[in-house]
């Protein structure tokens, strides 16, 4: 009874941790290094719950190196009271956490594919995980691919990663953007465009996804059109969340419990239910 | 839980004997009594406080109580209440954080719920309890304060012998017998001499029912109670055809249907709070005034709030058509693959206490009917 209770206890209560460091990305969006007190393992594309006390708790995607599980990262987007308060935290304070939650990205499912990492604005945050384990076993995937789309140059989000990625000669990285000055030489549009430029075989290939929900809806469309198997598409999925182990209800899309059955879904589940507005 | 003895019989003045017992077991009796013109379920101390001389009726929209001519005591059907108050609470508190310095210090809830006895429950209940069961224990993780509840609770049954204007729990295969999941089934039998016939679904149930003064049930008493739940089993308000009822709703997720309920539907949540199976909820921190120390607290919550669903811009399910939708197919559907069973048991408390009468068993109907016309449409549509 004793070990089951503590098993019932890991998944509700959170563990508070120290920041370790904090550092700015965009005008409202920081990178938080945590400190977990020991390895922290997780799966690139899983999240956590982390509670800013007495405000809120919401669930954020860990974002740091899968191989590197003494630093626990999350890179958070300020956007309402609790990651406002998240992303205020500085060195040295408290944060609860409770996870790592959820199904990440299915590296090991098409061994040799070709590797399409599609991202659209803070969606490249779950996605860099999976990044740094594809160059890490560089060796077992065929061509690996970032296509990064954002609203401006200035929104990019972990810019000096972007740039040594693409000194690599073993990933192709495409960036693109809604809007520019004149400075702006890369390219401008919405980042499906990208699709039709890079030169991943789309017969054998997967592709993960993250972004706005209505960028996926035009990637699944766009993806089908190229060719790709809708079981080699994989997405991440955003619902509200409460209790993120399938209690709460709040994140049910059709019958998945995205906490839990998610967040990274194949998108031969959803695709009949993104063309249902409001489900 | 099989049977673990023979059927026996006890005189209806008996019953209190067997209430009785139970408290001196150290149970807290939980039952069916009368409070604000309904009958709910409240702590009680025997068998005078239960609503003898009392039915139901019941209809979309609408519950009055009415004295019968007899002195049954358990001769209504479902009422605002169900057992999950209990095994789910309306609101807990899950854990409270302490600050002290820099260091925060974390407590679970730990308290020993008191151990409760059931009293009345009915077999579409038994089903929701399972249904329940399957939400917080069958899964790879275990609902830590469910199972604390759900352990400490014994189950005393009662069959229907009367069948509410909104029951349908024949067509979901849930009732009026009780098949399982209780300690002792009960059913009343008032004329040719008042009493109850019991069964005991377990060793517990079987050594309660030792400790009061019964004799063993005849083939009378087994002839009234078949003719009995046969009686209830024919007189159900409602009907739900239930026949591919999950592929149905999948394949009508446009249907007009949904925004013609939506256009009565007041989205005031009174469905997913009287459902016996409902088990969405809300967590809330709430630190006290110095910021030193915050609980956290989980309420139930509804599908049909505005805020269900908010993902920072806007709500999902910014309609209440979509609500609705999501109300009837997570039940009717989505609960078969989720859970393995239907959400529904066919206890009618949703039609009942709706405001405006909306009534789940018409609006399925409707999309059965309508069905081939609306894939017509589509079909039209699509050419
Ligand atoms: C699986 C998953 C991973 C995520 N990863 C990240 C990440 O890495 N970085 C990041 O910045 N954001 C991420 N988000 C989004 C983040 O959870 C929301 O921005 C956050 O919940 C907003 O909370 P708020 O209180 O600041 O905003 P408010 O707008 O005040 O929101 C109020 C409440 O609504 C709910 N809510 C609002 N927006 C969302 C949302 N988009 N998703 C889920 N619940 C929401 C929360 O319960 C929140 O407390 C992720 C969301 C999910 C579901
Ligand atoms: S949906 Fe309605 S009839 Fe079915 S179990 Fe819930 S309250 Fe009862
Ligand atoms: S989503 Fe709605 S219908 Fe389903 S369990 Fe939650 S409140 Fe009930
Ligand atoms: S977040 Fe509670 S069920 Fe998924």
């Amino acid at each position: 009874m004793a070990a089951a209770l503590h098993a019932a206890a890991e998944h509700t209560l959170p563990q508070f941790m120290r920041v370790r460091a904090r550092r700015q990305e965009l005008a409202d969006t920081w990178t938080l290094e945590i400190d977990p007190g020991g390895p922290f393992e997780f799966l690139p594309g899983q999240f956590n719950m982390l509670y800013a006390f007495g405000i809120g708790e919401v669930p954020i995607s860990i974002s740091g190196d899968p191989a590197r599980p003494e630093r626990l990262v999350h890179t958070v987007r300020a956007v309402g009271r609790t990651t406002q308060a998240l992303a205020a935290l500085g060195r040295g304070a408290r944060l609860g956490v409770r996870g790592p939650y959820g199904a990440g990205w299915p590296l090991d499912a098409a061994p040799g594919a070709d590797v399409v990492v599609l991202a659209g604005g803070i969606g490249l945050a779950p996605l860099r995980p999976a990044l740094y384990r594809l160059l890490a076993e560089r060796a077992r995937f065929g061509r690996v691919s970032l296509l990064y789309g954002s609203r401006s140059p200035q929104q990019l989000l972990y810019a000096s990663e972007l740039r040594r990625w693409r000194s690599r000669f073993d990933i192709e990285v495409e960036v693109t953007v809604d809007t520019a000055g004149p400075e702006w030489r890369g390219n401008l549009g919405v980042v499906t465009k990208l699709l039709r430029r890079s030169s991943f075989d789309p017969a054998n290939s997967m592709v993960l996804v993250c972004g706005p929900e209505v960028m996926m809806r035009h990637v699944a469309t766009d993806l089908a059109g190229i060719g790709v198997p809708p079981a080699r598409v994989f997405i991440s999925m955003e619902r509200n969340m409460k209790c993120a182990v399938g209690f709460c209800g709040h994140c049910q899309y059709g019958s998945a419990f995205v906490c839990r059955d998610g967040p990274v879904v194949p998108l031969e589940r959803l695709e009949r239910l993104l063309g249902v507005r409001e489900l | 839980m099989a049977p673990t003895a023979g059927a026996r019989a006890f005189n209806a003045g008996e019953l209190d004997a067997l209430l009785q017992a139970l408290r001196a077991e150290g149970w807290t009796l939980a039952g069916p009594r009368i409070r604000d013109g309904a009958i709910v379920y409240d702590e009680i101390g025997g068998a005078a406080e239960l609503p003898a001389g009392w039915t139901d009726e019941q209809a979309p929209g609408r519950y009055r109580l009415r004295e019968r001519d007899d002195r049954a005591l358990f001769g209504y059907a479902v009422g605002p209440h169900a057992w999950k108050k209990y095994l789910f609470p309306p609101s807990e508190r899950l854990w409270t954080a302490v600050r002290s310095g820099r260091d925060v210090g974390v407590s679970e809830e730990q308290a020993e719920p008191p151990p409760l006895a059931f009293i009345g429950v009915r077999a579409c209940e038994l089903a929701a309890i399972a249904v329940q069961d399957r939400v917080f224990l069958g899964g790879e993780r275990a609902d830590a304060s469910y199972r604390r509840r759900r352990e400490n609770v014994l189950i005393v049954a009662v069959q229907c012998g009367e069948a509410g204007g909104n029951c349908f729990c024949v067509s979901m295969g849930t009732g009026p017998a009780a098949a399982s999941g209780y300690d002792i089934a009960l059913t009343e039998l008032v004329s040719g001499g008042h009493r109850f016939h019991a069964r005991a679904g377990s060793e517990r149930g079987a050594r309660l029912l030792s400790r009061i003064e019964t004799r063993a049930a005849t083939g009378d008493d087994e002839e009234a109670v078949r003719a009995l739940l046969a009686r209830a089993g024919g007189r159900m308000g409602r009907t739900l055809d239930t026949r591919g009822l999950p592929q149905l709703l999948q394949a009508n997720l446009e249907h007009r249907r949904w925004d013609e309920v939506a256009g009565r539907c007041l989205a005031c949540s009174n469905c997913t709070l009287a459902c016996p199976t409902c088990f969405c909820s809300a967590q809330e921190d709430v630190p006290d005034l110095a910021h030193a120390r915050s609980e956290r607290w989980r309420r139930w919550d509804s599908c049909f709030t505005g805020d269900f669903s908010y993902l920072h811009g806007g709500s999902v399910r910014a309609s209440i058509r979509s609500r609705y939708r999501q109300w009837l197919t997570h039940k009717l559907s989505a609960w078969h693959e989720q859970f393995g069973s239907c959400g529904c048991v066919g206890c009618g408390r949703c039609i009942t206490w709706c405001p405006v009468g909306i009534d789940l068993t018409e609006d399925v109907a409707a999309i059965r009917s309508g069905a081939g016309a609306a894939q017509q449409e589509r079909r039209e549509q699509d050419t």
